[in-house]
């Protein structure tokens, strides 16, 4: 028994210093928000002598032109809403007619969406500009730097997994369920809506969660699409340009930083079980 | 017959959003960059005019230019290091918060968080503690000053970069596949264990026994999920290191720490050479394509065995 109580004492001690190793980062960038441009150069791993310092540095992110925060969180959160709702909403119809449909054309789409899972954004992402840019010449709608390109991309990355994960749930689902509602003379349409749709709520959550965190931490696709001195900016392009262009002033550097990280970590606590629910049932699907 | 053609009608009107933006994203994109790679496509080429046809040059340019080749190269290894680092320390913090330690939630949680942040964002966060914050250590201790000479820079070493590039996406992603290691350990049956133990079994024994087996679906996934996206990895790489210090290779000065990634998103804008960084990025696809497969059907394969 000693022996067993000894054992897990060490790991409690090992799991401890761990969880304190993984957490130090996050740490030195709280402390360091919290100094004036000497003090975080010169004593970076000290604790801050005066806390009221992070809010002078908050409130100068909050309004520092430089950055745009304010402007580029409502962008942020917008391309991100606007994006999980299409794909939530187009993928889950699309992959229920993919499912209850059983003709050729049905099977063909069905596997051209999955392959184009192993599709890496690099080998599209060129074309995809000159693309937007024929677009828009020939038809006037643009598509670079506004947020509907960013909306259709989404759109068109994220729906393969989405269709992919929303099929397997389908599957599953009884067809009586949808032959009883025919019968009554609910047509198609409105049986997916009033009855399917309210079924998926569990997947919509995983796909929700899986395509949420990496809208919103993208840096790649807003980077080439909206661009460098735009008006629209999501939040990683903004930190980017700051760290980019003010490479010495650490301080704001890492207050804005921490700006960025806080909003995605209270989200987390507060939804914690699922995510990390969803993020894993998405990897085994 | 109503019926059918009704049918037929919701399949399309309900596949039309999707059909629509995976045609403008995906299937345009993706066939024009076929054709673009065998063309002479630069920026300042007018599309539709000044495109001219050039062959398989940019395929050979590109297997012959050093930068690309040492991208191609490091990208490897990065990969490698960076696999089996993720996978050995996921795997044992899964173990860990999957013990009889009292807060195992909490560090599940802690553990996790890296993962929820951006790699560009992480990137800045690591630039900082190694350029000033590990530095700054050295000046307050006098036990620890080598830290604070400039010469022992971690960034500045190439070789100490692509660790610290590992370092980072380890710490990034372990929690993520930690959670999946735990909901495959989770599933197996305690009283596997228990009879084990029973049996006179110690703990190394039953995890190489039972523990292993059993979870060795999951490490199917781990494994190709933590080798696409370290071969894909383009974030921390910007912001961590942004590909430097330099080196040189075959006789030419190139980015130190540049991978794949990075290498063809800098001959396509910094270059400014549109069709070269088109064809490096379809060789990138072919080899992310090989790789998955291949590395399925092997775990697959040991999946069985076990």
């Amino acid at each position: 028994m000693t022996e067993r109580k000894r054992e897990s004492l060490a790991l409690e001690i090992l799991s401890s210093l761990l969880f304190v190793i993984f957490l130090l980062p996050f740490g030195i960038v709280i402390i360091n928000s919290a100094k004036d441009a000497f003090s975080v150069t010169q004593y970076p791993m000290k604790l801050p002598e005066d806390w009221t310092q992070l809010f002078r540095n908050i409130a100068n992110i909050w309004t520092s032109p430089n950055v745009q925060y304010q402007s580029s969180f409502l962008s942020s959160v917008i391309i991100t809403v606007v994006s999980l709702l299409t794909i939530t909403f187009f993928s889950s119809q699309a992959a229920w007619v993919l499912v209850r449909t059983k003709t050729r054309a049905s099977q063909l789409l069905f596997l051209m969406f999955v392959a184009a899972i192993v599709i890496p954004f690099q080998i599209v992402m060129f074309p995809l500009l000159s693309w937007f840019r024929i677009v828009y010449q020939a038809t006037g709608v643009k598509l670079l730097r506004t947020y509907g390109g960013m909306v259709i991309s989404y759109l068109g990355f994220g729906m393969s997994l989405s269709i992919f994960m929303y099929h397997g749930f389908i599957k599953s689902i009884p067809y009586e369920l949808e032959e009883a509602a025919n019968i009554d003379g609910c047509s198609r349409i409105k049986t997916f809506y009033s009855i399917i749709y309210p079924i998926l709520k569990p997947i919509h959550a995983t796909v929700l969660v899986l395509n949420g965190i990496w809208i919103w931490n993208d840096y790649l696709l807003p980077l080439l699409i909206l661009g460098k001195g735009n008006r629209v900016m999501t939040i990683p392009l903004a930190v980017s340009n700051f760290a980019g262009a003010y490479v010495k002033q650490w301080d704001l550097i890492l207050t804005s930083i921490l700006m960025a990280m806080v909003p995605v970590i209270v989200f987390f606590l507060f939804a914690q079980k699922s995510i990390i629910k969803g993020m894993v049932q998405g990897s085994i699907k | 017959m109503e019926k059918t053609r009704e049918n037929r009608i919701v399949f399309w009107l309900f596949l039309a959003p999707v059909l629509f933006a995976f045609l403008m994203v995906v299937v345009v994109p993706f066939f024009m960059g076929i054709f673009y790679s065998f063309t002479s496509w630069s920026s300042s080429a007018r599309v539709g005019g000044g495109l001219s046809f050039i062959g398989l040059t940019n395929f050979t340019e590109s297997l012959t230019d050093p930068s690309f080749l040492y991208s191609f190269i490091l990208t490897f290894i990065y990969t490698a290091i960076n696999v089996l680092a993720i996978n050995i320390v996921s795997f044992a913090l899964a173990l860990l918060v999957t013990s009889a330690i009292k807060g195992r939630n909490i560090y599940r949680v802690g553990f996790f968080l890296p993962n929820l942040i951006g790699g560009l964002i992480l990137g800045y966060v690591w630039q900082f503690i190694f350029n000033n914050a590990i530095p700054g250590l050295g000046k307050a201790w006098a036990f620890l000053a080598p830290l604070a000479n400039p010469d022992y820079l971690i960034l500045a070493d190439r070789n100490a970069s692509v660790l610290a590039l590992v370092l980072v996406g380890t710490w990034q992603y372990a929690g993520y596949i930690m959670m999946i290691y735990v909901a495959a350990l989770e599933s197996v049956p305690v009283e596997l264990h228990e009879a084990a133990r029973i049996d006179g079994a110690g703990g190394w024994l039953r995890l190489k026994n039972i523990t292993i087996p059993m979870v060795a679906q999951a490490f199917t996934i781990t494994m190709f999920l933590t080798l696409v996206n370290s071969f894909k990895q383009f974030d921390v790489n910007v912001s961590l290191t942004a590909g430097g210090p330099s080196t040189m290779f075959l006789g030419k000065p190139i980015f130190g720490t540049e991978l794949l990634a990075l290498d063809i998103y800098n001959t396509a804008f910094l270059a400014n050479n549109l069709a070269q960084g088109q064809a490096r990025a379809f060789i990138f696809f072919i080899v992310l394509v090989v790789i998955s497969i291949v590395q399925v059907r092997t775990s697959k394969k040991r999946e069985v065995e076990l």
